[in-house]
């Protein structure tokens, strides 16, 4: 119990990010919210958690049906189209969802937001959670998939808990931009899916990163996912290349997207339930 | 000198209201708005010599409001305090900024223990999750930590009474039982500071008695309790001292009783002449608003009016009401009640068995005569309205003031003593003593 030192309530005041002091004590809440979200997800449905794993599949499935067969989009050199497709799609709806679901988290528990206090930062926190474990199970599937097209993953693939870690801090970085905004202006709600099927094109997940013209990719490679997706490719498939400098984009994108996110959605907190 | 649990300095809370350019709701309007600034700037400098015309200029003046303003109080450790007052005085207001759910414009507060807030029962539960998950989710909601949940879950769930359900989804329990889980997971918070919003207005009379029961037990543990509510006998059974708000500030302050007639008093002046007409400004329970009392009137047998009975006198009352709709099944409550709130009698037209009112449209007088003996003292009609669907049109806590005096009338004597013990003298039938067993012989003897 934290008896001994008063709590002082003042008009917010500035810039300031989340006490992280604040949040840790707050972990089993972030922990129970993230677990009520897992749990809340898959309820009455049938098949329940296999979601996780059919929905990057069959996306995959129809794109190399018409991306791979019909419209003859080439892959990564000496990776069929197949596997490079589920693989980046796995990645790619991860990414998507965890951002979605930050963004709609805070609108999503206003009940919670009026009616008690907690640190907030903690919904959109808890809500990149499913997405999460839903990449741990459907990256599974792409391993397997990956073996049964005869490709041995090389050694850099135990680095993957890295790449998520900063595939997850760019999402939660964005996430927290748009579910502060989301509080004030809902029409970020309207906003986010059109946001998504962009990202989707701009890219490198249904083509490899070589098909873009020399010239354009010092501006395609500021999508700070283009980085992550090459890095990505090279933990999996042995013939794809370290993707060089352009791991350094993503690293200083996510801090500042993190750091800038996490200010901004203090910034507004203060006022959600007034305005939720 | 020990400090205070909760102290607050020249608090205030301004809230912005219409539709300033400020808050405009939508992302695209504001990127417009800010599109067009240049232009509208160049506009504004244009037209310059218009006085008014930067306010026709999309620069809408902000309306705001204080809901609450130049608060200050302090409230000692232990202390179960109670805040009272009309519907958006700012109660709620300084509940929530107490329990940080939001910031305060001016002023400040000062904490010292962890706070729990209840403004409502059940707060994050989901509807898909059995019982167990959901007293994890709501307990770690309300500030508890997990090892402290799963040490009280035993109990929780046996307090609760839903042992059987607890691994059923609570979409599927009763109403009843939703409030019981939700209600049994607060309960075993153990805060140093509890802040509690009228969650007493849900759930039956047993669940009331339960939730004021943990409260007492709460506040006598030497916690602290904060408790806002509507409901006045609660308030006094369980408060040592009530602060009283009104338009955003404190009016009153004191011992609950004191505290309760300074609220109620607060809605008008003594009635001296045993009529009332009562005005839209009155205090009021806004229910559905389908009537409005208009008009309360105490008179004597003779039919003058009065605001005074002599001590087992009859007495009548007449009450205007003016109808909005046609209502079809009307039933008027009246009740009396001590000077501090407390009823301890009602009447109501259906007593007898006879049907609700049918209220065409318009202004209806109805009258009561009363046959009731009140001990000397003050006393106030409380005078209601409900459709037989049980929904309120409107209540008036103390529609009309009146004294009962010490004086007799015919068939009663006078109330002997100077303290005065109860309120009523029931019509009673005394039988005449019988010696069960004398013992003057032995006296004589011995």
């Amino acid at each position: 119990m934290d008896s001994a030192a008063p709590r002082v309530i003042e008009a917010p005041s500035g810039f300031s990010l989340p006490s992280l002091h604040e949040l840790w004590d707050h972990r089993d809440l972030l922990y129970f919210l993230a677990r009520r979200e897992v749990s809340v997800r898959y309820k009455q449905s049938v098949i329940g958690v296999f979601w996780a794993i059919l929905q990057p599949l069959l996306l995959a499935v129809v794109f190399s049906v018409f991306f791979g067969r019909l419209a003859k989009v080439p892959s990564e050199p000496g990776v069929p189209y197949a596997p490079f497709a589920v693989s980046g799609m796995v990645l790619w709806l991860f990414f998507a969802g965890a951002m979605t679901g930050a963004a709609e988290s805070t609108v999503a528990n206003e009940k919670l937001i009026s009616k008690v206090y907690f640190p907030r930062v903690i919904i959109p926190l808890a809500a990149v959670c499913p997405p999460l474990i839903d990449f741990c199970m459907a990256f599974c599937v792409v391993v397997i998939a990956i073996l049964v097209y005869g490709i041995v993953p090389p050694i850099q693939i135990f680095l993957m808990p890295v790449l998520l870690l900063l595939a997850l801090t760019t999402a939660t970085g964005l996430g927290l931009w748009l579910s502060a905004l989301n509080v004030r202006y809902r029409d970020v709600h309207h906003a986010i899916p059109f946001v998504i099927l962009v990202g989707l094109f701009v890219s490198p997940i249904t083509y490899p990163f070589h098909l873009v013209p020399h010239a354009l990719r010092p501006i395609y490679a500021i999508n700070p996912l283009v980085g992550v997706l090459e890095t990505y490719r090279w933990m999996l498939f042995p013939t794809a290349g370290w993707p060089g400098v352009i791991i350094v984009i993503p690293i200083v994108a996510s801090v500042l997207l993190l750091v800038s996110g996490a200010a901004y959605f203090q910034r507004c907190e203060s006022s959600f339930a007034d305005i939720i | 000198m020990e400090q205070p649990a909760i102290r607050i300095e020249a608090l205030g809370k301004r809230y912005r209201l219409g539709s300033g350019v400020s808050d405009t709701p939508l992302l695209s309007e504001r990127l417009q708005h800010a599109m067009l600034a240049p232009w509208r700037l160049a506009r504004r400098r244009h037209t310059a010599s218009t006085p008014a015309s930067h306010l026709t200029v999309g620069h809408h003046l902000d309306r705001e409001l204080w809901a609450l303003r130049g608060v200050s109080l302090e409230i000692a450790r232990g202390e179960a305090v109670g805040l009272i007052g009309p519907n958006g005085a700012g109660k709620s207001t300084l509940l929530k900024l107490l329990s940080r759910i939001t910031l305060p414009t001016e002023g400040r507060i000062v904490l010292r223990g962890r706070v729990a807030t209840l403004l409502e029962v059940g707060t994050g539960f989901h509807p898909e999750l059995s019982g167990r998950e959901n007293i994890f989710v709501n307990g770690a909601i309300l500030g508890m930590r997990r090892r402290e949940i799963e040490a009280s879950f035993e109990e929780i769930v046996e307090f609760s009474g839903v042992e059987r359900f607890i691994d059923t989804p609570v979409k599927r329990y009763s109403s009843g039982m939703y409030v019981r889980l939700a209600f049994a997971v607060a309960a075993f918070l153990q805060p140093e500071i509890l802040l509690v919003d009228e969650v007493l207005a849900v759930g039956d009379a047993e669940f009331q008695r339960r939730c004021l029961g943990k409260m007492r037990e709460v506040s006598e543990g030497g916690r602290t309790v904060v408790f806002v509510s509507h409901n006045l006998a609660a308030v006094q059974r369980l408060c040592s001292r009530v602060f009283v708000i009104d338009k955003g500030q404190v009016i009153a302050e004191g011992a609950p009783a004191a505290a309760v007639t300074a609220y109620l008093d607060r809605a008008g002046p003594g009635h001296e002449t045993g009529s009332r007409t009562i005005g839209d400004d009155a205090e009021r329970f806004e229910g559905s608003g389908l009537a409005r009392l208009r008009k309360v009137v105490m008179s004597d047998a003779s039919g003058q009016p009065t605001s005074s009975v002599r001590l087992g006198q009859r007495f009548r009352v007449t009450l205007t009401y003016e109808t909005f709709e046609q209502i079809d099944e009307a039933v008027i409550e009246l009740g009396i009640s001590t000077p501090d709130g407390q009823r301890f009698a009602t009447v109501q037209n259906i007593d007898r068995g006879d049907a609700p009112l049918r209220l065409a449209r318009g202004l209806h007088e109805i009258a009561v005569e009363l046959d009731i003996a009140l001990l000397p003292g003050e006393y106030a009609f409380e005078v209601a309205m409900h459709t037989a669907d049980g929904v309120t049109a409107e209540y008036i806590y103390r529609a009309l003031r009146f004294t009962a005096l010490n004086v007799p009338s015919e068939g009663h004597s006078s109330y002997p003593w100077p303290v005065v013990r109860g309120y009523v003298r029931p019509e009673a039938t005394w039988s005449e003593a019988r010696t069960v067993r004398s013992d003057a012989a032995a006296v004589a003897h011995g």
